[in-house]
């Protein structure tokens, strides 16, 4: 059972708390975008095996929506922070190279 | 390839079975082939199959990181039906079972084909005019179906209670020549007839990269070194983010886990499969007696073959709801597989945009039964470069353009 902390509230919410919302910092394209574009933001997607952003919301709680970061191969959770950031707080990336060493912020490609 | 048949098994039985040979080959892999499948599941090794049986192209590698059939082909609940809405879903469904009729006789290896019928309940208003305008899709596409009423669904499977307190049943579409199979055998008799035309099956072997030199696809890199390979296709289901992305592009995939279960075995009482969507649970009663039982995705990216709990306890809620008789039996087995979801439901069979590789992927919660059409219509366009008519629509960049085979309306639970 995944238990993420709400990042708002504090409450440790479990998964039957919350709604997934898949990838986190994602850029959006508007009006006058390519359809390559638009179809790299709405479609494309990175599903990493390994450390992964994502979108949650707090459903049953405060209702607001947080982001995390995760491992998709172990179900490790890093951390949770604010969805107001364009790119992964620097404690949240520390935490992430404490347990993956080899991992580097790649978070950017997704842009 | 020695034939079985009941001839072969009176010859074994006076010799204490001691000439049975192996089903298929280990062979250590070539420097190079004409085509590479990874993944040794029932579409990789199914594409292998036609690609030497329609196409002639008998030297292939099928390259598998673990065992074959030990994915999703090995984990699933087995049913087999083609009443989808879309066109273009219904002919690969279709084409589909239409070869799981006669797949037995074709490989010489008994998949278990049971043809015993697929009901799919109706318990909303919604659902019953969703299901009707199926029916009648399904008449123009030439698939058998009917929708029925409640009453014929109690004769036809007693055990269900149509005035549950919720969701009275309210009808069913009705498919009398779906069904199900037996999964491993599926991959087994796929793998011993492509054994048999002396292609190459590398199991305990995965592939870490993909080669590619001006745009061409040359080979890939794996636990056992660089293999070369004219024409590659990567048919790995929940593994197929991390196989484009060796191959430089994205999906329109995320990969979740889907889990099912099995009760301990009881005395035959049910002689079809049900789906419930609404409450999201479906239930079959295998050859040894067990209720095979299956519910929906969870709502994560997981890698890890294991599925949430709570997700048991809704399907199993659900279906205690939909089957009184169920509520005393302890439940054996449960399992999870990881599945590759696509935003429209349906499959991806597509040329990719690295030359000479192709991809088959996308099949969900719902690619058991496309097994034998979906490995006809990868084979094409693999040996072609070009897809055939069952492929043409399923290609990746239909998200581009805005042309999505919605399934994902038509049916809840889309296995
Ligand atoms: C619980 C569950 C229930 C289901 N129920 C049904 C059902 O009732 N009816 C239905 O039609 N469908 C059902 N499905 C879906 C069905 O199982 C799949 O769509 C289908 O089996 C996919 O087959 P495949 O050959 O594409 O994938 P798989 O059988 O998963 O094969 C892919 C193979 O690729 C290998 N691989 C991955 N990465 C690599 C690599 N890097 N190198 C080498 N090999 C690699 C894997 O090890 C795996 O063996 C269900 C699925 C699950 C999980
Ligand atoms: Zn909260």
């Amino acid at each position: 059972m995944l238990i993420l902390e709400c990042p708002y509230c504090g409450v440790k919410a479990e998964e039957t708390e919350l709604s997934p919302g898949y990838e986190a910092h994602l850029k959006r394209f508007g009006p006058g975008s390519t359809p390559e574009e638009f179809e790299a933001y709405m479609f494309a997607r990175k599903n990493p095996k390994g450390v992964h952003f994502e979108r949650w919301r707090h459903t049953y709680g405060c209702g607001k929506w947080f982001l995390a970061a995760r491992c998709t191969a172990t179900l490790e959770v890093f951390g949770t922070y604010p969805a107001q950031v364009s790119e992964p707080p620097a404690d949240i990336i520390a935490k992430i190279q404490a347990r993956r060493p080899d991992w580097r912020p790649d978070w950017k490609d997704t842009k | 390839m020695k034939r079985y048949s009941v001839f072969a098994i009176a010859r074994e039985a006076a010799r204490y079975h001691l000439g049975w040979e192996r089903a298929w080959a280990s062979p250590e892999p070539r420097a190079s082939y004409d085509a590479i499948i990874v993944g040794a599941g029932g579409h990789g090794l199914a594409t292998a199959y036609y690609l030497g049986k329609n196409h002639g192209i008998t030297n292939v590698a099928v390259i598998e990181k673990g065992w074959l059939g030990g994915g999703n082909t090995g984990r699933n609940t087995t049913i087999i039906r083609s009443n989808y809405l879309q066109d273009s879903s219904a002919a690969i469904y279709e084409k589909s079972r239409s070869l799981y009729e006669t797949l037995s006789q074709e490989l010489n290896y008994n998949v278990m084909f049971s043809p015993r019928g697929v009901m799919m309940l109706a318990q909303t208003h919604h659902e019953v005019r969703g299901y009707q305008r199926t029916a009648h899709a399904n008449a123009l596409q030439g698939v058998a179906t009917e929708f029925i009423t409640p009453q014929r669904v109690k004769e036809l499977c007693p055990i269900l209670n149509i005035d549950g307190p919720r969701y009275p049943v309210l009808g069913a579409l009705w498919q009398p020549r779906g069904g199900t199979g037996r999964h491993d055998a599926v991959a087994w008799g796929y793998a011993r007839a492509c054994s048999a035309m002396g292609m190459h099956i590398i199991q305990n072997c995965e592939v870490k990269g993909v080669r590619s030199e001006n745009g061409q696809v040359t080979g890939v890199e794996t636990t056992k070194g660089f293999i070369g390979c004219k024409k590659l296709g990567l048919v790995v289901a929940g593994h197929s983010g991390q196989l484009a992305e060796m191959a430089g592009f994205r999906l329109p995939i995320e990969a979740v886990a889907l889990q099912a279960l099995v009760s301990e075995p009881i005395k035959p009482c049910m002689d079809v499969v049900v789906m419930a969507n609404t409450v999201h649970g479906y239930m079959s009663q295998s050859d040894k007696g067990e209720m095979v039982i299956g519910g929906g995705t969870d709502g994560f990216n997981n890698y890890t073959q294991r599925g949430s709990f709570h997700h048991i306890e809704e399907t199993l809620r659900a279906l205690v709801e939909t089957f009184p008789i169920i509520s005393r039996l302890k439940m054996l087995r449960q399992w999870g597989g990881i599945v590759d979801m696509t935003g429209d439901r349906s499959p991806i069979i597509s040329k990719t945009p690295l030359g000479n590789c192709f991809i088959n992927c996308g099949w969900g919660t719902g690619g058991f039964k496309a097994i034998p059409g979906s490995g006809w219509a990868m084979a094409e366009l693999m040996a072609k470069g070009e897809p055939g008519p069952l492929a043409a629509e399923f290609n990746m960049w239909r998200f581009k353009e805005g042309q999505f085979i919605d399934e994902s309306v038509a049916a809840g639970v889309a296995h």
